[in-house]
C-alpha cells in the first residue's frame, strides 16, 4: 500500500513516516506541507491512503477532500477530538487518529485502512441555480463597514472573497479588506453575473479567473480548490470553446 | 508542575537513536518559531490566530510529554477562540519550560 502525508508541521510529519516505516508493505511516497502541493500530485498519481493533517493554513482537511474526484482512503491526525462525527460522514475517511500518535493505535489504522473497501462517494445533482432579483443586480458597488467607517468597493475590483472564521477577507486589485461577516451573507448582495461560490470557503468573481486545472482555480497569485458539487456549475458557466 | 520529557519520543523511537535525534533535531527548530508567532499574535491581541498557534503547540506540548500541559492547551485554545485569556499565564509559563528543555537537549 503507497501512501502520502499532508501536515503543515514537519514534527508531525516526521513522526507519520517513521510509523510508516515501521509497518510492511506500507511506502511514504512523498510529504507535503500544504495541501495545494499535494492536490497537484494527486491529479497525477494513484494513491491507496493519505494520512492528513485536519488543520493547515491554507485550508483544513475537509476542504481538502471535497476536492478531490476519486478520494482515496483517508486517516486523518489532528489534535482536535471535536470533528470525530463530521468525519464518519466521509466515506472514504477510515479513521481518524489524535495527536500525539501512538504506534498501536496507528497500526490500527493502517489495519483498518487495509481491510476496508471504499466505495467512491456519489457527488449529490448540483441544485438548480437560482437567479437572483436583488439589488445587485443593478449596484455596481458594495459598502463594508470597516473601522466604524463605510467603505465602498467595486464588484469589479473583487476577485476573491475567502471565508476566515467569523470573518471574510475580500480581496481585490489595490486592497484586502477584513469584515466581521459570512460567505452566505455577502453572496446575497453580490451579482451572479460576475461571482460564484465554488467551494465552502471561497467566493470567486470569474472573470478574474487565468486558469482552471482539474479542481483548482488560479486567481490573481491564488490557488483556490473547486469542491465537486461546485464545479458544473463553474463549468456551465464559462464560455467554452 | 509537570515537567517536559522524552517519554513519548522514546517510546515512538523504541531505540532508534539516529530516528529519536531527528524528531528532536525538527522539534528544536519548529518550537522557537511557534512560540513567537503565538506571542506577536498575542501582543497584538490577534485570539484567533494565537488560538491557531496554540493548536499546533498543543502537539508539541503532547510530544514533550506534557499530559496535563496538553489539556491546558485544549482549553487555552478554546477560550482564545471565545476572546478570552485567563489561562495565558499557565499556558506561558508551560511553554518557557519547553524552551529550557529543548535547549538542555
Amino acid at each position: 500500500m503507497n501512501c502520502i502525508i499532508i501536515d503543515d508541521e514537519a514534527a508531525a510529519r516526521t513522526i507519520v513516516a517513521h510509523l510508516c516505516s515501521q509497518v510492511d508493505n506500507l511506502d511514504v511516497i512523498e510529504e507535503f506541507p500544504n495541501a495545494i502541493s499535494a492536490m497537484k500530485f494527486l491529479n497525477r498519481n494513484d494513491i491507496d491512503l493519505i494520512f492528513l493533517d485536519l488543520h493547515m493554513p491554507d485550508f483544513s482537511g475537509f476542504d481538502f477532500i471535497e476536492t478531490l474526484k476519486n478520494p482515496p482512503k483517508i486517516v486523518l491526525t489532528t489534535s482536535d477530538k471535536n470533528f470525530a462525527i463530521e468525519a464518519f460522514g466521509y466515506d472514504c475517511i477510515v479513521d481518524y487518529l489524535l495527536k500525539p500518535i501512538t504506534f498501536p493505535r496507528f497500526l490500527k489504522s493502517v489495519q483498518k485502512a487495509q481491510k476496508e473497501k471504499v466505495t467512491p462517494r456519489v457527488a449529490a445533482a448540483p441544485a438548480a441555480p437560482v437567479v437572483k432579483e436583488s439589488t445587485a443586480l443593478v449596484e455596481k458597488e458594495l459598502y463594508v463597514n470597516i473601522d466604524r467607517r463605510l467603505v465602498k468597493i467595486l464588484f469589479e475590483d473583487i476577485y476573491l472573497i475567502e471565508a476566515k472564521g467569523d470573518y471574510i477577507l475580500i480581496k481585490t486589485e489595490k486592497k484586502n479588506y477584513t469584515v466581521h461577516s459570512t460567505l452566505k451573507k455577502i453572496v446575497e448582495k453580490l451579482p451572479d453575473s460576475l461571482f460564484l461560490k465554488v467551494h465552502r470557503s471561497y467566493i470567486i468573481n470569474f472573470k478574474k479567473i487565468i486558469d482552471i486545472e482539474d479542481n483548482s482555480v488560479l486567481i490573481a497569485k491564488n490557488v483556490i480548490p473547486i469542491s465537486r458539487s461546485n464545479r458544473p456549475e463553474l463549468m456551465r458557466r464559462l464560455n467554452l470553446l | 508542575m509537570e515537567q517536559p520529557n522524552l517519554s513519548y519520543i522514546n517510546d515512538l523511537a523504541a531505540g532508534d537513536e539516529s530516528f529519536k535525534n531527528k524528531l528532536i533535531e525538527v522539534v528544536k527548530d519548529e518550537l522557537p518559531v511557534e512560540i513567537e508567532i503565538y506571542h506577536s499574535n498575542m501582543n497584538s491581541s490577534a485570539f484567533a490566530k494565537a488560538a491557531e498557534n496554540v493548536h499546533k503547540l498543543k502537539h508539541k506540548l503532547g510530544i514533550l510529554g506534557l499530559v496535563d500541559g496538553y489539556e491546558t492547551a485544549i482549553a487555552y485554545e478554546e477560550e482564545l477562540k471565545l476572546g478570552k485569556s485567563s489561562l495565558k499565564t499557565e499556558f506561558e509559563s508551560i511553554l518557557v519550560a519547553c524552551n529550557h528543555f529543548i535547549n538542555d537537549l
